[in-house]
């Protein structure tokens, strides 16, 4: 029980069950899945399908972060590669034709990978600070959406083939869930099975002192940022092609904060040097199911004040101070442990996060020191 | 970090009569830059150069001067404020609602002001005593901003107040001229100019004034330069961490009444975008996105910059939005690389 308690995702996990089960108080019909012409519907499954692109570009974002670095494209890139995409589709003869598509969807990829390997060239040659040298893209890059679009607002929704990747389905499952999950399994895989997500988080403590080691800090962050730009890419597909319609100016608009949330949430320190893929996942969960929560049980309209609030909430709990101070709570009353966590647990679903705050304190700091420590 | 500062222990001593012009030449780009602009507009399109044309270039941006200007405080002194834009949007709508609500043109100007600052102090309390990054702090900051906005109203509110009427249609004439069109009739124009646009001159004034002639300012320049070496000299690095994102705050509210002024209504979804034009402006104006040097009155230009690529946006009617956003991406990229290779020489 304490281990599984002082594993980083455990306050994560807790939150997002927490989280579910308010949205299971205030609709009943929750975790119903039903089967319609072979495809699964309900609310979870939608939750998901939402999440996905989110996943994508938090994917992307983590291995950045690690890097001490930030993404603040990624938006930009979504509503680039989206708008290309669905662009050339429109505009070709035949919108059908699965060739066309293909090489929609290819050139789209590939434009949304020159983008990150602008912002990788930009970070690890020219050593520009990451939020300025992604600034430029994230300005200039939906201009670039508007100039292919011409300034109109694109209506992808008649070409079954480009469909399927933001609102088709493969197998039952929706295919952007497929599609994420598959990049993210693919992406546990190589930082975590090879020496890739050590080498990451080497350069993300100290980018000299991995140089010195060996390690080639230049290389790898350039390759984080057009790993970056590639997710942001696929999500930008994702988005457009499940719209019926898309303008450039709000395709993935704020994206990146939702993102960079995620990634927050998931226990990734933006201060860069370790990140849990995992985590993040939870995250992107998190912020989709609590939306879905807001605006069911509160109303559309404060979702972005809550979110705030959640933002303030956790970055109050990583600062050095609140830390210290609960560290301090913490030794002293070590026989009282057990009844903190589940309280905390209780205390992060939506309706009380601001005020009790502090009581979920104890949650992610122990634990959050224990990793840092060892 | 430890190439350039080695690379500028290295340079100095030969270097020592240029730099200290050299901490210039991003200004005086911008200068060029902003004279070559002219030029080509008024090459381009008749009457781009005229008197109240120029006048309208800041006449039209005026609420981005202010932002830029508490932006340079928060940028100088290290950090980033992401929340302006939306501080600006709440600003606008906070005032409509009041006057909508019969309060009286003061109080809600007052009122608003307080807001910005209360925002910017939670910036800076969240910044300074609890070591956020800036960069987060302020990003929830924005989401607040924005989500308050949209929790008072999810449309614009029209202002009928008589106060803030007078505001949107006073014009200050200044001078008359003389023009003649090409059927060869005379004409007398007034050039003319907003009282926001007085307002956000002064806003500029005593931003220059205590930034470069009080002792807080100085003290902005030193947390900016080093904030370690701030601390072991004694300087209250807190308190003015804190105050930069109070002044940019209060700056964002100056914002959003003027913006009030400017459309006569208050709209939760302006400024979107606006804190990166802000950004823009400041770095356009020579200020090191680092910290630690820069100039209010070169913050001004880049508002005058940004104000000359929307001009060429409205004289050419084809010219695509897209053009805008792609020139001002293109500047700050330019002045980010020459500041990078300003910051190693010097």
């Amino acid at each position: 029980m304490k281990n599984l308690l002082s594993s980083r995702l455990a306050w994560p996990v807790l939150v997002l069950v927490a989280l579910l089960l308010a949205n299971f108080a205030v609709n009943p019909s929750f975790f119903e899945i039903t089967v319609r012409d072979g495809n699964l519907y309900g609310p979870v499954v939608d939750i998901l399908r939402r999440a996905a692109p989110i996943v994508l570009i938090a994917l992307g974002m983590t291995l950045v972060i690690a890097t001490r670095g930030i993404d603040l494209s990624v938006g930009a890139v979504a509503a680039l590669s989206g708008s290309w995409a669905s662009m050339s589709i429109i505009s070709s003869a035949d919108r059908a034709s699965v060739g066309v598509v293909l090489t929609a969807v290819a050139v789209a990829l590939i434009m949304a990978l020159v983008a990150g390997a602008w912002n990788g060239f930009l970070v690890s040659t020219l050593g520009i600070q990451p939020i300025v040298a992604t600034l430029v893209l994230m300005v200039a890059g939906r201009g670039l959406a508007q100039i292919i679009t011409n300034e109109k607002i694109l209506y992808p929704d008649n070409s079954p083939a480009y469909k399927l990747i933001g609102g088709g389905y493969l197998l039952a499952v929706p295919f952007s869930i497929l599609l994420a999950g598959a990049i993210f399994a693919l992406t546990a895989i190589l930082t975590r099975r090879t020496a890739l997500g050590t080498l990451i988080e080497a350069v993300g403590i100290n980018p000299a002192a991995s140089r010195l080691a060996g390690i080639k800090d230049r290389q790898i962050i350039f390759l984080v940022y057009v790993f970056s730009g590639f997710c942001a890419g696929l999500a930008g597909l994702m988005l457009t092609s499940n719209s019926t319609s898309a303008d450039p100016n709000s395709i993935g608009l704020s994206i990146e904060l939702d993102a960079i949330l995620a990634v927050v949430i998931g226990g990734t320190a933006l201060t860069g040097g370790r990140f849990s893929l995992a985590g993040t996942l939870v995250g992107a969960f998190i912020i989709e199911t609590m939306d879905a929560f807001v605006v069911i049980a509160i109303s559309a309209r404060s979702t972005d004040v809550f979110k705030a609030c959640v933002v303030i909430v956790v970055c109050l709990l990583q600062s050095p101070k609140i830390q210290s101070w609960l560290r301090g709570l913490f030794t002293r009353r070590r026989p009282g442990t057990p009844t903190g966590p589940p309280r905390a647990a209780g205390s992060a679903e939506p309706a009380g996060a601001t005020p009790t705050g502090p009581a979920s304190g104890p949650a992610v700091n122990p634990t959050e020191q224990m990793t840092r420590t060892s | 970090m430890t190439i350039t500062e080695s690379a500028v222990a290295a340079a100095r001593p030969r270097r020592r009569r240029f730099s200290r012009y050299a901490q210039y030449s991003t200004v005086g780009i911008t200068v060029a830059l902003l004279a070559l602009m002219l030029v080509a507009g008024s090459l381009l399109y008749p009457n781009f150069t005229s008197g109240q044309a120029l006048l309208d270039l800041l006449g039209k941006n005026v609420f981005l001067l202010p932002l830029a200007v508490g932006m340079t405080f928060v940028i100088i002194s290290g950090g980033i404020d992401l929340s302006v834009g939306a501080m600006m949007a709440l600003g606008s709508v906070v005032a409509a609602t009041l006057l909508q609500a019969g309060w009286s043109a003061p109080v809600v100007i007052v009122a608003v002001l307080l807001i910005g600052s209360l925002l910017g102090l939670l910036n800076g309390v969240m910044v300074s005593y609890f070591g956020i990054q800036p960069f987060i702090a302020t990003l929830a900051s924005m989401f607040l901003a924005r989500g308050l906005c949209l929790v008072i109203t999810d449309r614009s509110i029209a202002i009928d107040n008589p106060f803030f009427q007078t505001m949107n249609t006073a014009h200050l004439d200044l001078f008359e001229v003389t023009s003649t069109n090409l059927r060869g009739k005379v004409r007398v124009s007034d050039v003319y100019t907003t009282p926001s646009v007085v307002i956000a001159l002064a806003v500029l004034l005593t931003a220059f004034a205590v930034l470069h002639y009080s002792r807080f300012g100085r003290t902005v320049y030193a947390v900016g330069g080093n904030e370690s070496s701030a601390r072991l000299m004694g300087m209250a690095v807190s308190r003015t961490k804190i105050s930069v994102y109070v002044i940019s705050g209060l700056c964002a509210g100056v914002a959003g009444l003027l913006f009030a002024f400017y459309t006569a209504s208050g709209d939760p979804v302006a400024g979107i975008g606006y804190e990166l034009n802000a950004i823009a402006a400041v770095v356009i104006g020579g200020t090191l996105l680092a910290g630690g040097t820069g100039y209010v009155l070169g913050s001004f230009l880049g508002v005058l910059v940004l104000g000359v690529i929307y001009a060429f946006k409205e004289f050419d009617g084809d010219l695509n939005t897209g053009w805008t956003r792609v020139m001002i991406g293109v500047l700050v990229l330019f002045f980010i690389v020459i500041q990078r290779l300003v910051v190693r020489r010097t």
